[in-house]
């Protein structure tokens, strides 16, 4: 069984398979070797059947996708599940045809050519049903697709992706190889009949009109040079997607994950982005600041064809709300940091002037860090609360504070990082402490994941939930309403929902935000973002404080001086550390109520007489 | 020579002629927002920096314009991009990445 117009797609396919196997070759080739192991020791294990269960809820029935939006998810799937199911039915069909041989692979696909009124044999009549039915099924999405580009807001989506030249020819190809899949089996239809419903209506309805016995063998070529172009433009462009990710899927179950430089690993999520555009409705540089080249989807792009540039890689608030919501659930925050690291530009700095802090000898050491010195109430209160509380600290930064190195480190000067981490490192081995808490979230994250510290470090947030839940610390509820605003370091970025909930439940009452937990906004103070400017920052504030004041709190509460000092600029309503909260409510003696109760009255006045001087004075 | 109890101070005067301004101009280029800059000072009163070392971002932008970059050059990479500044600078001006561009631009300049 042979004919020429089967080339196109033969030998499309045939480089695209080529071109897979060459690629995943090198991908694996260049991961580390530690992490080959991994993916060798993982393989036929349990592992696999997990990555198994994946790819098929991921990759073809796109349930992330469909949480998202059901339309947006309808489509993806009824192309992706839709065509495997044609490519297994026709592949079932031409098998019980050919009492159980394969044959070539165009066989199944081009089965109604060969065979258009196939001779009996069994259940060809189901199987023409079939499929019509899948058929339809697929041709459904590809209606959805020529909606999406005409009316993105009806699958969800307020901006759809650009294309590149690949996805361009990709696209007109996959847009075309269904419709011309139905014509020319409704031609087929009408010259030689059999069909289902689908095409043997439309097959005797074209025939009415036109000459099916001269149509039909140009229709099946042009459906043949559709498949062929779209497998040959799919590696070049977003659709390479489509087996990447069932890589992906393997490798990250195998343990594997992005490192502090680029491997395969990152070639491998690079590739697997789908530029499915879900990331630029998460991103309030595109909502509130209408910038609109940055988003992840364009980065991942641009590192993918080596056109990014340092502008663009570091005009990005850090936020993680694309991470978040991304459906392949690639580490874009990883891979834009790998970036910045090897775009650092500019001069190197050993710090040699800083010198570290001279050590104490305490059982927890306090570090207040650089926003904390220009919030100087929450450094008050954690002192305070700590004096309090009789725990023995040492203020580590008080009087000449050195940065974390965390801005340095996400503008991708990690070695000048270092240099600074050094110093502190050798100040808390010095105190020999037990612990560390610090009140800002973005030193929290990075004392706990970079500095490789022997001893626990603790949000404030944490240690005050944890000295409650001990008894420890005791808190007075107060007739206030407040919202809290998850910090993005704190919450996407250390996985701390809880504890700081926790700690305000105990002193005030809590109304839900419209965006929180891992849907949290940013505050647009962001360090991660060099590139913005003051203005666009504001926007991005104003915008997030809007949303988070709509149930008209009393006050609204983080636990971060920076984004402190960043709402306090626009919020119509007090804005608070929960430092402060704790500091304010916080009951010495429990068994001495009246003395508990003048005590939190006062630190309550302490609190408005604060209040009136932060509107007044930025602190 | 007698002691007079003061000394002649060297000559400050700034020659325009032969100070060139590229390296601001590819600064401003960069990052326009140093044109705001009314050398209030308040950058470096709260500046991370400063604590250890002579550090100002306010002398910087000046020397910049009159084109005296050679302190620039020496002491820019001190600061430690802690973001201080930029929150505390009344007029907006964009810190961190002004002193990244006056990084990448003496990068650049002394590559041609
Ligand atoms: S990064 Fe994720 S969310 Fe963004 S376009 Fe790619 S796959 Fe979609
Ligand atoms: S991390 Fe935040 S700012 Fe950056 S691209 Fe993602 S959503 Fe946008
Ligand atoms: S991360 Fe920010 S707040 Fe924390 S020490 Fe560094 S600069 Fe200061
Ligand atoms: S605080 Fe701003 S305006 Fe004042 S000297 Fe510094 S940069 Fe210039
Ligand atoms: S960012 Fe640099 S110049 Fe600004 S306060 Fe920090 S150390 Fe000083």
């Amino acid at each position: 069984m042979f004919d020429w117009f089967v080339l196109p797609f033969t030998l499309g396919l045939v480089f695209l398979l080529g071109f897979i196997a060459w690629k995943f070759t090198s991908w694996i080739k260049s991961l580390t070797q530690e992490d080959q192991e991994k993916l060798v020791k993982s393989l036929a294990t349990r592992k696999t059947l997990v990555s198994i269960r994946e790819i098929i809820s991921e990759s073809l029935l796109h349930r992330k996708i469909f949480k998202t939006n059901r339309m947006l998810g309808y489509m993806h799937m009824s192309l992706a599940f839709g065509w495997l199911l044609l490519i297994l039915a026709g592949n079932l069909e031409s098998r019980i045809f050919n009492h159980g041989e394969m044959g070539p692979p165009y066989v199944p696909i081009f089965f109604r050519f060969f065979h258009p009124n196939p001779e009996i044999f069994r259940f060809h009549q189901e199987f023409s049903f079939l499929m019509d039915l899948l058929l339809v099924f697929v041709l459904s999405g590809v209606a959805l697709a020529y909606y999406k580009r005409l009316n993105s807001k009806f699958l969800g989506l307020k901006k759809t992706t650009k294309h590149v030249m690949g996805d361009r020819i990709a696209l007109t190809a996959l847009w075309f190889i269904f419709p011309l899949r139905l014509l020319a089996e409704s031609f087929s239809s009408g010259a030689f009949g059999g069909g289902s419903f689908l095409t043997s209506t439309t097959g005797s309805f074209l025939n009415s009109f036109l000459p099916s016995e001269i149509l039909y063998y140009p229709f099946w070529l042009a459906y043949s040079s559709a498949l062929g172009m779209f497998f040959v433009a799919l590696p070049f462009s977003r659709y390479m997607h489509i087996p990447t990710e069932t890589l992906l899927i393997v490798l990250r179950n195998a343990g594997i994950k992005e490192q502090k430089s680029h491997t395969g690993f990152t070639d491998v999520e690079l590739n697997s982005c789908s530029r499915c555009g879900i990331c630029i409705d998460s991103c309030q540089l595109s909502s509130a600041a209408a910038i609109n080249n940055v988003q992840s989807v364009y980065q991942l792009r641009d590192i993918r064809y080596n056109t990014v540039d340092q502008d663009r890689s570091l005009n990005c608030l850090m936020c993680g709300r694309c991470d978040q919501a991304c459906p392949v659930g690639i580490d874009i925050a990883a891979i834009r940091q790998i970036k910045r690291n090897e775009l650092n530009p500019g001069m190197k700095e050993e710090y040699s002037y800083v010198h570290p802090a001279k050590a104490q000898q305490a059982d927890v050491v306090y570090f207040a860090g650089c926003m904390s010195h220009l919030t100087p109430s929450i450094k008050h209160s954690v002192v305070q609360s700590f004096k309090k509380g009789g725990i023995n600290f040492w203020f580590m930064d008080e009087t000449e504070s050195i940065c974390c190195g965390r801005p340095l480190l996400l503008a991708g000067k990690s070695e000048e990082a270092k240099a600074l981490m050094q110093k502190n490192k050798t100040a808390i081995e010095q105190s020999h402490a037990k612990a560390l808490v610090t009140n800002c979230p973005i030193c929290y994250k990075m004392f706990k994941n970079e500095y490789g510290l022997d001893i626990p470090v603790y949000h404030h947030s944490q240690y005050f939930a944890g000295l409650i839940e001990n008894n420890l610390m005791q808190l007075e509820k107060q007739n206030i309403t407040a919202v809290y605003h998850d910090p993005c370091e704190l919450g996407r970025g250390s996985n701390v929902y809880k504890e700081p909930r926790k700690v305000l439940n105990q002193a005030l009452t809590l109304i839900s935000a419209e965006e929180e937990g891992e849907k949290s906004l940013c505050c647009g103070g962001s360090l991660g973002n060099t590139t913005i400017s003051t203005e666009q920052r504001n926007k991005i504030t104003q915008d997030a404080c809007d949303t988070l004041l709509k149930q008209n709190p009393d006050v609204l509460i983080t636990s971060c001086p920076l984004c402190k000092k960043t709402f306090q600029k626009v919020s119509d309503v007090p804005v608070y550390d929960l430092a402060e909260i704790v500091n304010g409510a916080i009951v010495i003696n429990t068994k001495n109520k009246s003395k508990a109760n003048q005590n939190s009255k006062i630190i309550k006045k302490e609190l408005l007489e604060e209040e009136i001087s932060n509107q007044t004075y930025p602190d | 020579m007698p002691d007079f109890g003061y000394k002649i101070s060297k000559d400050r005067q700034i020659n325009f002629d032969e100070n060139s301004k590229n390296l601001f101009a590819e600064v401003a280029m960069r990052e326009p927002s140093v044109y705001r800059c009314i050398s209030c000072g308040t950058c470096a009163a709260t500046c991370s920096a400063a604590q250890f070392t002579s550090y100002s971002l306010r002398k910087m932008i000046l020397l910049l314009k009159r084109g005296e970059d050679k302190e620039v050059i020496t002491s820019v990479s001190r600061c430690m991009l802690c973001g201080k500044c930029q929150l505390a600078c009344p007029m907006g001006v964009n810190t961190r990445n002004l002193i990244l561009s006056i990084q990448n631009a003496i990068k650049k300049l002394s590559h041609v």
